[in-house]
C-alpha cells in the first residue's frame, strides 16, 4: 500500500506534503516515515495517510469574472477622492 | 494538452507537469528511463561504499558513512516512487536492473580499494553528481523536481563529510596523502566521463523536453571550475597534462575515453557483474520477506 | 579495572558489535523503506556505544575510539548474541527482537543506578530505544507465524538470555519463555569464533597506519 506523508517542520508551521512510502499497513508506514522524513530532526510531526484516503480536487473555473472575490476587484480611489472633497467643501 | 507541439512549447517556457497531466508518450517514456537510471545509480552506488562502513577507522566516520549510504538508499526510495507513479512498478525496475536490461551511471561500476577512495568518492564523485542534481531542481516534471530538493539538501552533508575525510588525510602522514593521490589518479578518468559526451544541449532530448536543464558539457565545466582549484590547492596532481583553464574561463582537458564509458555502462565495468549478482542474490534470498510481509508481488 | 568501567565496557561492546552487524544491512535490506529504518537503528547503536565508551574512557584515561578499536578481540566483553553473523532477515529480526527485549530490562535497571552519570545516559538511551522497540515488535508481530522466524528465535534464545545478568533473567523468561529445560544461557566471558574475523575487518583501516588520525 502507498501512504502519503505530510510533515511539520516546526511547531506552528503547516503540515506540507513530503512524499510517500510503501508499507503493508499503517504501523509499518509510520515506522518507515519516521526515519525517511525525520532522521535528521527535520520534522517535529508527521501525518501518514493511505493514498486512497486522499482525494484530489482540481476542477476550478472562473468563467464569469468574479471580481468581488479579488482584492483588485475594488477600485476605491475615485470614490474616496469624491467623498473627501465633498466633506471638506461642506465643512468650509 | 496532448498535442506534442503545444506540450513542448509549454515545458520550454517553464511549464510544470504533474503526475495526472496528459503528456506525450515520448516525454513519458524518456522521463521514466531517465529517472529510473537515476534510481538504479543510487541503489548501485551504495555497494562500493557500504564495505567501508564496516572498516571505518573511527566511530565518527562510521556514523557519518552509514548515514551517507542510508541517504542514498533513501534517495533510491524517493526516485523509484516517482517512477512507480509514472506507471513502472519498483519490482520491475529492480528486475530490469539485476538482469542488466537497465543502466546505471559509470562511476558505480568501478572498485573501491582503500580509505582514500572513500574520501575521493564523497568529495569528487558526489560533487559531480550534485551538479547534475542541482540542475534537475528545474525539471519540467514536478514530482521529480520536488524530490530533488530533499536529495540536494541531504547531499550537502555528504560533501562536508567528504571534505573532512580528505583534509584529515592530507594533514596526516605521507602514506595517507598517498592514499588520496592514488585514489584520485584512478578515479579521474571515470569522473571526466561521468557527465556524458558533449552532445550540444539543443540536440539532447533530455534538454529539449526540459527534463534536464543543462547540457553535459556545461555540467562538466562547472565541475572542473569548482573542483580542480580545490584539488590543486591541496598539492594533488590531476593525471591529465592537458588540463588547464583558458583566459576565457573555459577548461581544456584531454579527451575522455568515450569507448570506456560506453563499454562500462553497457554492463562491462570491472565490478558490474559482481555487484548485480549481490543484488540478485539478496533479492532472491529475501523475496519471502517481501511477499509475506510487505505484500508485494514477489 | 573498576566495576563501573567493566560494566560500561560490557554494554558498549554489545552496542558496538551489534551496531556493526546491523550496519551490514545498509544498502541490501529487503525493502528500501526498511533499509532506511534499520540503518537508523544501527547508527543509534553505534552512538550508544560511543557514549558508553566516552564515560569509560574518562575513568580509564583513554579515548572512546581507542576502546572501540584498539583492544585485542579477547579483551572485548560483548555477549555472543551480537557477534553472530546472521545475514538473513529472519535471524536478524529474531536477534533484534530478542536483544531489544533483554536490553529494555537492562536499561530499566541502569536508570535506577545510584551512579548519576550512568543513570542519566541510560535515560537518554532509553528514549532513543523507544523506536527500536516499536520496530522490533512490529516485525515480530508480523512474523509470529513464520517458521523461519520461530526457528530463529528458538536458536538464538540461549544467546539472548546470556546478554543479561542472572538477576534479570527471570523477567526475561516471563516475556520470552525458553525453548525448554536443558537449554541454558550462553554466558559472557567466552567469545564465538565470529568475533575475530569481525574485529579484523572492523580495524583493518585503523591498523594500516599506526597512530594516524582519520
Amino acid at each position: 500500500m502507498i501512504f502519503e506523508v505530510f510533515r511539520q517542520e516546526k511547531k506552528g508551521a503547516p503540515f506540507t506534503h513530503a512524499g510517500s512510502v510503501v508499507a503493508p499497513d499503517a504501523t509499518f508506514a509510520q515506522a518507515f516515515a519516521h526515519e525517511q522524513y525525520g532522521r535528521r530532526q527535520e520534522s517535529v510531526a508527521l501525518w501518514v495517510v493511505p493514498r486512497d484516503a486522499v482525494h484530489e480536487v482540481t476542477d476550478f473555473h472562473d468563467e464569469l469574472e468574479k471580481t468581488y472575490h479579488r482584492v483588485d476587484g475594488y477600485s476605491l480611489k475615485a470614490k474616496l477622492k469624491e467623498a473627501r472633497e465633498r466633506a471638506s467643501a461642506s465643512s468650509s | 494538452m496532448t498535442n506534442a507541439a503545444e506540450f513542448l512549447e509549454y515545458v520550454q517556457s517553464g511549464g510544470q507537469v504533474e503526475t495526472g497531466d496528459s503528456m506525450p508518450d515520448e516525454y513519458r517514456a524518456k522521463l521514466v528511463k531517465f529517472i529510473e537510471m537515476h534510481g538504479n545509480s543510487e541503489l548501485m552506488g551504495v555497494l562500493p561504499e557500504r564495505e567501508w562502513i564496516l572498516r571505518a577507522p573511527t566511530l565518527q566516520r562510521k556514523l557519518a558513512l552509514t548515514a551517507k549510504v542510508q541517504d542514498e538508499v533513501g534517495h533510491a526510495q524517493l526516485i523509484y516512487r516517482v517512477v512507480e507513479d509514472l506507471g513502472k512498478p519498483r519490482s520491475q525496475c529492480l528486475a530490469d536492473l539485476v538482469s542488466g536490461k537497465a543502466k546505471f551511471h559509470n562511476v558505480f561500476h568501478y572498485p573501491t580499494r582503500t580509505w582514500g577512495d572513500v574520501g575521493v568518492i564523497a568529495w569528487l564523485v558526489d560533487a559531480a553528481a550534485i551538479i547534475s542534481q542541482k540542475a534537475l531542481l528545474k525539471c519540467s516534471y514536478a514530482p521529480y523536481a520536488r524530490i530533488m530538493k530533499k536529495i540536494c539538501w541531504e547531499e550537502s552533508f555528504h560533501i562536508l563529510h567528504g571534505r573532512d575525510v580528505i583534509l584529515t588525510l592530507m594533514n596526516g602522514t605521507d602514506e595517507q596523502r598517498e592514499l588520496v593521490q592514488e585514489a584520485l589518479t584512478r578515479w579521474w578518468g571515470p569522473l571526466m566521463q561521468f557527465h556524458g559526451n558533449p552532445i550540444p544541449r539543443e540536440k539532447d532530448p533530455m534538454y529539449i523536453w526540459r527534463i534536464k536543464s543543462q547540457g553535459n558539457e556545461e555540467a562538466r565545466q562547472q565541475f572542473l571550475d569548482g573542483y580542480v582549484p580545490q584539488i590543486w590547492e591541496l598539492g594533488l596532481t590531476v593525471p591529465d597534462p592537458k588540463l588547464r583553464k583558458r583566459d576565457d574561463g573555459v577548461w581544456e582537458y584531454g579527451e575522455p575515453d568515450w569507448d570506456e564509458l560506453r563499454h562500462v555502462v553497457t554492463g562491462h565495468g570491472p565490478k558490474t557483474q559482481e555487484r548485480l549478482e549481490l543484488r540478485r542474490r539478496m533479492l532472491e534470498q529475501e523475496a519471502w520477506v517481501r511477499s509475506v510481509v510487505l505484500a508485494e508481488a514477489a | 579495572m573498576s566495576e563501573r568501567a567493566l560494566l560500561l565496557l560490557e554494554y558498549a561492546d554489545d552496542e558496538l558489535i551489534l551496531g556493526w552487524r546491523d550496519s551490514e544491512w545498509t544498502g541490501i535490506a529487503p525493502s528500501l523503506e526498511e533499509d532506511v529504518a534499520f540503518s537508523s537503528i544501527a547508527q543509534n547503536e553505534i552512538g550508544h556505544a560511543r557514549a558508553l565508551y566516552e564515560l569509560a574512557a574518562r575513568d580509564l584515561g583513554t579515548t572512546a575510539d581507542d576502546l572501540a578499536f584498539d583492544r585485542d578481540p579477547a579483551e572485548y566483553r560483548c555477549a555472543q548474541l551480537v557477534e553472530l553473523r546472521k545475514l538473513d532477515w529472519a535471524h536478524t529480526i529474531a536477534r533484534h527482537w530478542l536483544y531489544e527485549t533483554a536490553d529494555e530490562l537492562r536499561l530499566a535497571a541502569l536508570k535506577d543506578s545510584d551512579d548519576e552519570e550512568v543513570a542519566g545516559l541510560a535515560a537518554k538511551m532509553d528514549r532513543e530505544e523507544v523506536y527500536h522497540r516499536l520496530h522490533a515488535r512490529m516485525w515480530a508481530d508480523r512474523l509470529r507465524d513464520e517458521p523461519r522466524f520461530q526457528e530463529a528465535v528458538v536458536g538464538l534464545w540461549p544467546y539472548a538470555a546470556g546478554v543479561l545478568p542472572e538477576e534479570l533473567r527471570e523477567s526475561f523468561m516471563d516475556i520470552v519463555p525458553g525453548p525448554g529445560p536443558g537449554t541454558g544461557p550462553v554466558e559472557r566471558g567466552v567469545h564465538s569464533d565470529e568475533l575475530r574475523p569481525l574485529w579484523e575487518e572492523m580495524t583493518m583501516v585503523r591498523r594500516s597506519i599506526a597512530g594516524a588520525t582519520w
